[in-house]
């Protein structure tokens, strides 16, 4: 069924020089040339709303707006509703859409506020005093262990070392392109944190950023062998992802091109499929075989992230992983990105992270074992406010994905899964690909974490706290607005006033 | 290297296959260790007794012959090298496994060769001499897996589900198959003998591992299963 295209696009003609800048930046194909007329004409039922062209435009004569020729208005049956029943009806098909849950569910962030010292406890000046943003990913000690002749026992299980608590979180090559990989690895290389491979494999070229890579394995095992493994400085076993909990991936043949083929280790044009479940994991016994499989496989130096969405029943779970000698969790909120997930479950299963999170970190210290792993969150962390928050809440490290493509360029148009992102990101298409300079790329991805990490200096600083250490699980310094008393109960949190 | 494993736990034994020079490694008195020889690669670990789970995980390039069954998901994701099982096999062997060769002389569990693959001149082997269980094949994109049913139990070569979202490789099964309910994705048939000539090879190997004559084998009925579509998923979905 046709219906009226989503967006207009308004050229003013007055301003438009007839440059066919949109023209050639659109890989929807939106804009063209008329010859006849001399006019720019446009065919905004293929318009995704990406404000490429409008950003290019020389003259500033475009601008992308929200039709307002809606269907007859309806409170229960939206536009949206309503034209997804059409497609459906059209093709037969499962919706397929990408990037986070786009829906308005509660933002816990924006509902939790911060503390600051006034009168006593002052607070600090980072600008004046050494600030400690420095975090250790993985198991701790329990008690001090002694040697046979008195002196301290210092080994330690391996760790990452972070210079902030934040990390760029997976992201496969195939799903984004070599430059948006190229800028991740080298900017966490400089700031001294970690981007995660996804589960597409490693590209032979980004080896040397093995140091500060963490290289994933999925129930697909795309590009794992001994070598990638070793590649880098953490595994990360992706038992689920919080836009898709419970669902597998699938990169489309039409991806699996080239260099993206080559890293996978699977033909061109194959689809490449990562099951549900990983195939020999049935229980928590199971996912330890895993766990030390790959500990055995690289010989313990490198410590190993289990990644979970979270679901209804993440603290039971979190319990389990960490029993099963996984040295850090990674928990997945509802509102994480995808490349491409079914609708459905991206809009509709999981749980917010906030309260996940909260109610993780509670169970491992009601049960003594919240030494035994690092818990490391994601799933729509949006600034420093948030990540100072989420360690307030109790995790030991943010992971952050749309930030880091917003940084990279993404405007948030949601429609990775074409693989015609204008942004040069979630594409493989070696036009768009090279629009995304890896040098600028990288640098805007250094200057965002050098804000956020100043600004968290300053949001410790106010509290009096110079040490990440003291905020992890400091849930003194929250207090939320606006909440229930249960929402309030699981976030561990007073209301604000009290 | 000569070791008795019977009083030692998973990480000792690889410890010590690791620390040690020889490339020759016996291993005796092993009682279920798991993820014996992961990763390794350059090595010919030879094992009595029962091998536990995991064995050669991520395999790298080692021969390991085993005297004895071994446990579930033999070969995990192995790479290259060789798993040689004088016995009967667990559950999900060959997990994902891209490269490198395993022989079974007798019967595998469910889900074996689950979601093999192959990719170039890498393409890995799996030959099971008796009769497999459910889900043979799952997922499996690339790779070739021969099942010879030389089983003598009287039950089918495969039981249910074989080749559940198969979009790759090849599975040879040494029966007509009648009775045996394939998944609509996939074609099989009765294998031209040129199409058996190309497991001639992998016949021959595992009857000079385990005896046998490979012409006897190979001179009786073949199913060829291979997926009709390497985009199994393609039409599914409408982008919304
Ligand atoms: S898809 Fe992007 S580049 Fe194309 S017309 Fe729309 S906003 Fe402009
Ligand atoms: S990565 Fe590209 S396609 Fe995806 S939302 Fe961002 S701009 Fe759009």
């Amino acid at each position: 069924m046709n219906f009226y295209p989503e967006f207009e696009v308004e050229r003013n003609d007055s301003r438009c020089i007839r440059c066919r800048v949109c023209e050639r930046q659109c890989a929807n194909e939106v804009h063209w040339f008329d010859a006849d007329g001399k006019v720019m004409l446009s065919d905004e039922s293929k318009c995704v709303n990406c404000q490429r062209c409008v950003t290019l435009c020389p003259t500033r004569a475009l601008k992308i707006v929200k039709s307002d020729c809606r269907l007859r208005e309806n409170a229960n049956y939206s536009d949206q509703t309503i034209k997804e029943i059409y497609r459906q009806a059209e093709t037969g098909g499962v919706l397929l859409s990408s990037m986070g849950n786009p829906n308005p569910l509660p933002v816990y962030w924006d509902k939790i506020l911060i503390n600051a010292s006034q009168v006593t406890n002052p607070p600090i000046d980072p600008l004046r005093e050494p600030m400690e943003t420095r975090v250790f990913l993985g198991k701790k000690p329990k008690h001090i262990r002694r040697n046979a002749d008195g002196t301290l026992d210092t080994k330690l299980a391996p760790q990452l070392t972070l210079s902030m608590p934040v990390m760029f979180s997976a992201m496969s090559y195939g799903s984004i392109s070599y430059n948006a990989h190229a800028s991740l690895a080298r900017a966490a290389t400089a700031l001294g944190i970690y981007y995660n491979t996804g589960e597409g494999g490693l590209h032979e070229d980004f080896y040397q950023y093995g140091k500060n890579t963490i290289v994933q394995v999925a129930s697909g095992r795309f590009g794992v062998h001994k070598d990638y493994l070793e590649a880098g400085a953490a595994i990360e076993i992706k038992m689920g992802q919080g836009a898709k909990p419970g669902i597998g991936g699938h990169l489309p043949g039409t991806k699996a091109v080239g260099d993206v083929s080559k890293t996978r280790m699977i033909p061109e044009g194959s689809d490449a499929i990562s099951p549900a479940p990983h195939h020999d994991i049935y229980s928590i016994e199971d996912l330890r075989q895993l766990v030390y499989s790959l500990k055995e496989a690289t010989e313990y130096r490198l410590p190993v992230i289990v990644k979970v969405a979270a679901v209804h029943n993440i603290a039971a779970i979190a319990s389990g992983i960490a029993r099963s000698g996984a040295d850090i969790i990674a928990i997945d909120g509802f509102r994480g990105g995808t490349g491409a997930a079914p609708t459905r479950i991206r809009d509709n299963v999981g749980i917010p992270i906030e309260l996940a999170l909260a109610a993780v970190d509670k169970r491992l210290r009601d049960e003594g074992i919240r030494n035994n792993v690092s818990i490391v969150c994601g799933g729509s962390i949006r600034s420093a406010a948030d990540v100072v928050k989420a360690i307030a809440l109790g995790a030991d490290a943010c992971y952050i994905a749309t930030a880091a493509c917003l940084a990279m360029g993404c405007h948030l148009c949601r429609s990775c899964h074409t693989g015609k992102c204008n942004w040069g990101i979630a594409t493989q298409r070696p036009d768009l690909v090279k629009r995304l300079n890896p040098d600028i790329g990288s640098e805007r991805l250094i200057n965002l974490m050098n804000a956020w990490r100043h600004e968290i200096k300053e949001l410790m600083g106010g509290m009096g706290i110079n040490s990440i250490e003291a905020l992890r699980g400091n849930r003194l310094m929250l207090r939320g607005v606006g909440l229930t008393g249960k929402e309030l109960e699981i976030l561990g949190i007073s209301h604000a006033g009290e | 290297m000569k070791l008795d494993v019977s009083k030692m736990g998973f990480s000792e034994v690889n410890e010590q296959m690791r620390q040690t020079p020889d490339s020759e490694i016996t291993l005796t008195g092993c009682i279920g260790q798991r993820f014996l020889a992961a990763g390794t690669g350059g090595k010919y670990v030879k094992i009595s007794g029962i091998a536990g789970n995991a064995l050669g995980a991520y395999l790298n390039g080692s021969v390991i012959e085993t005297f004895g069954n071994a446990q579930d998901a033999v070969g995990d994701t192995m790479n290259e090298g060789e798993i040689i099982v004088h016995g009967n096999i667990g559950d999900a062997a060959g997990y994902a496994m891209r490269g490198g060769k395993i022989f079974v002389q007798g019967n595998a569990g469910y889900r074996a060769g689950i979601h093999m693959k192959a990719y170039q001149e890498k393409v890995p082997v799996m030959v099971i001499g008796g009769r497999t269980g459910s889900f043979l094949g799952e997922y499996q994109a690339g790779g070739i897996i021969i099942v010879l049913g030389q089983h003598t139990d009287g039950k089918p070569i495969v039981s249910n589900f074989p080749c559940t979202g198969m979009h790759g490789g090849k599975l040879f099964l040494r029966s007509d198959c009648e009775g045996i309910h394939f998944p609509h994705q996939v074609h099989h048939r009765a294998a031209s003998p040129e199409e058996l000539a190309e497991i001639r090879q992998y016949v021959r190997e595992y009857c000079a591992h385990f005896g046998g004559d490979p012409d006897e084998i190979l001179n009786a009925q073949f199913t060829l299963v291979t997926p009709d579509s390497g985009n199994p998923y393609k039409q599914m979905y409408v982008a919304n």
